[in-house]
Parts: C-alpha cells; structure tokens; sequence
C-alpha cells in the first residue's frame, strides 16, 4: 500500500469521525469543527489520491490550497453568525425545544 | 464540556456510529477500486510549465492553468468578509477598546516580529514563483503580523474599516477581475495572459492578492473577538 493510499484511508476516517460528530452533537461550535474534520478529510482523500502512484500531483494541491482558504473564510463566518444567534438569543444550538 | 441535554439520545448515537464506519469502509473500498487515470494531469503542468510565467507547478496552477478557481475563491472571500463585517456592524458592537498592554515583554516581542513578519511574509510572494510558497501563504503570514499586533492592543483594525482598509479589501480582486477580463476584452479568452507579460502579471496579481488576503483574514479574525457580552 503506498503512501499517498494511507492518507486517502486516513481522510476518509476523518470523513467519517467528522460527520459522527456533525450528526450527534448539537452544540454549534462542536458543529462547525466537526464540518472543518470532514473538509480536512477530503482535502486529504484529494491530495493522497492523486499521489498514490508516486509522484505529487500540483494540480489537486492548488484545489486543495484554494479549498484551504475558502473554508477557513466560511469557517469564520459560520462563527460569526453563531455569536450573533447566542447575542440575540443566548441560544448555542439550533434546537427549537430550547 | 459535555452536557447530556447537548447530546442526542443513545439509540440514535449507536445508529450512527455504525452508519459512519460503513461509511469509512465504503470510501476505503471505493478508494481500493479506482483505476489509474490514464492521463497525468502532473505531466500536463509540467509539459506546460514554460509558458505559464513561472516555474513552480503548483503557482501555475493556481496563477495560470486554474486561475479561474482562484478568482472566485477570492470573491468568496469577500463574500465572506461582507457578511461578518454586516453581522457585526448590524450588531452595533463597538471596537474593543485597545487594552493597553501591561507586559513589556510583550511590547517588545511584538515591536521584534512584526517588521520580520513582513519581510517573510514579502519573501514568501517572491519565492510563490519558484519554489513553494506565493499570495496565500504571504497574506496568512501577513495577517498573523495584524493578529499579533491586535492581541497586543496596539492596533484595533478594521472595525468599521476605514476607507483605505476597504480598499485593501477590494483591490485583489479588483485588480485580478481587470486582468481577467481585459484578456477577454482584447480578444482572447478569459483570464488568458499575453505570454510576455504572463509572469510580471502573476507577480501583481500575487502582490496584490497578498494584501487583500492579509486584511480578509485578520478582518474575519477581528470581526469575532470581542467576547459576547450581554
């Protein structure tokens, strides 16, 4: 098993753990980290993938960079919109029965 | 902290822990399964390297061959950027008031770094063409000097941005929706460089990335520090 084959194992793991949490816990903030742990995953499974031959591929790591930053940007976002629910309603989940 | 009413129930935790290792062992399989790729994206990139401006792969990618992607990564960005600085804005909350900071250890640590986290973050832009590294990392490394110098009380940016700060927000991609569309204004396709001009147009276009990244990120950052008071 090559390399580049053990991280696409280990993103689709992430994926999975990522998506556990998504599902299970209702706090928003444990919400959001668990969707960053997906989308680190499949940056993973992307760029280990495309190396599993062997060499690096640049094309998957520049999706990966531009997928770097764009999700830090909704990450920031998706916290800002999260402090402004607990501001207004001193709610931390979506829960309706709160 | 893990509080039970912030827990959904045990039947539907168990459901789904095995659903997500399904899950991971279908991807694995799936991953197992796949046939090679018959051509070789990387051996493209590289067959092309020479009219792309610069010579490390992925920069050509980014800046070059899938330039599109980055523009509009850019937009979103913005997007993003909007959409907290309205969040915060509609709230009303006010800047917090730069603490003075009581450690001089800290002043100092701050006056010794920030200027050095220019200067790398000005060599990483330069090196973007050869080697690793390129607008991104310099704008995350620039926006790291911003963090640091707000951490310390120095600096309270960004909140509401002046008019100069909104043009920093802008400029990047200002400045790469012109180069884009003026390919496609004097004939050629969208985002086609004139081979010529093709690395001094990825260095602006990176120089001014850097900047408008910079000030994005530390104004996403920025936007979200001021501790929920109620």
């Amino acid at each position: 098993m090559s390399g580049g084959l053990l991280y696409a194992f280990t993103g689709a793991s992430l994926v999975a753990l990522g998506l556990y949490a998504l599902i299970v816990y209702a706090h928003l903030l444990r919400k959001i980290l668990a969707f960053n742990v997906m989308g680190s995953g499949v940056f993973l499974v992307l760029v280990g993938l495309a190396q599993r031959a062997g060499a690096a591929d640049p094309v998957p790591q520049a999706m990966v960079l531009t997928g770097i930053v764009v999700a830090v940007s909704a990450t920031a976002l998706a916290l800002a919109l999260m402090r402004r629910l607990f501001t207004d309603s001193g709610a931390t989940t979506l829960d309706e029965t709160d | 902290m893990t509080a039970p009413a912030l827990r959904t129930s045990a039947l539907l935790r168990i459901v789904t822990r095995v659903a997500v290792t399904l899950l991971a062992v279908a991807l694995a399989t799936a991953m197992l399964d796949l046939p090679s790729p018959t051509t070789s994206l990387a051996q493209i990139v590289q067959q092309h390297l020479g009219d792309s401006g610069v010579r490390h792969p992925v920069t050509a990618v980014l800046l070059n061959f899938r330039a599109y992607d980055t523009l509009l990564e850019i937009a979103v960005l913005l997007l993003a950027v909007l959409g907290g600085l309205a969040l915060r804005l509609a709230a009303g909350d006010s800047p917090m008031p730069a603490a003075a900071s009581a450690s001089p250890v800290l002043a100092g640590l701050v006056h010794l770094l920030v200027p050095l986290i220019v200067l790398l973050a000005g060599y990483l832009l330069w090196a973007g063409a050869h080697r690793p590294g390129g607008a991104f990392q310099a704008g995350a490394v620039l926006a790291a000097a911003g963090v640091l110098l707000r951490l310390a009380g120095r600096w309270t940016p960004l909140l509401p941005p002046s008019a100069l700060a909104r043009g920093g927000l802008l400029i990047g991609f200002i400045v790469f929706l012109t180069v884009a569309l003026s390919a496609l204004l004097t004939g050629g396709v969208l985002l086609e460089y004139p081979r010529t001009w093709a690395s001094e147009l990825i260095l602006l276009i990176e120089a001014v990335l850097s900047v408008s990244i910079g000030l994005m990120l530390l104004s996403l950052f920025s936007g979200a520090t001021t501790p929920g008071r109620r």
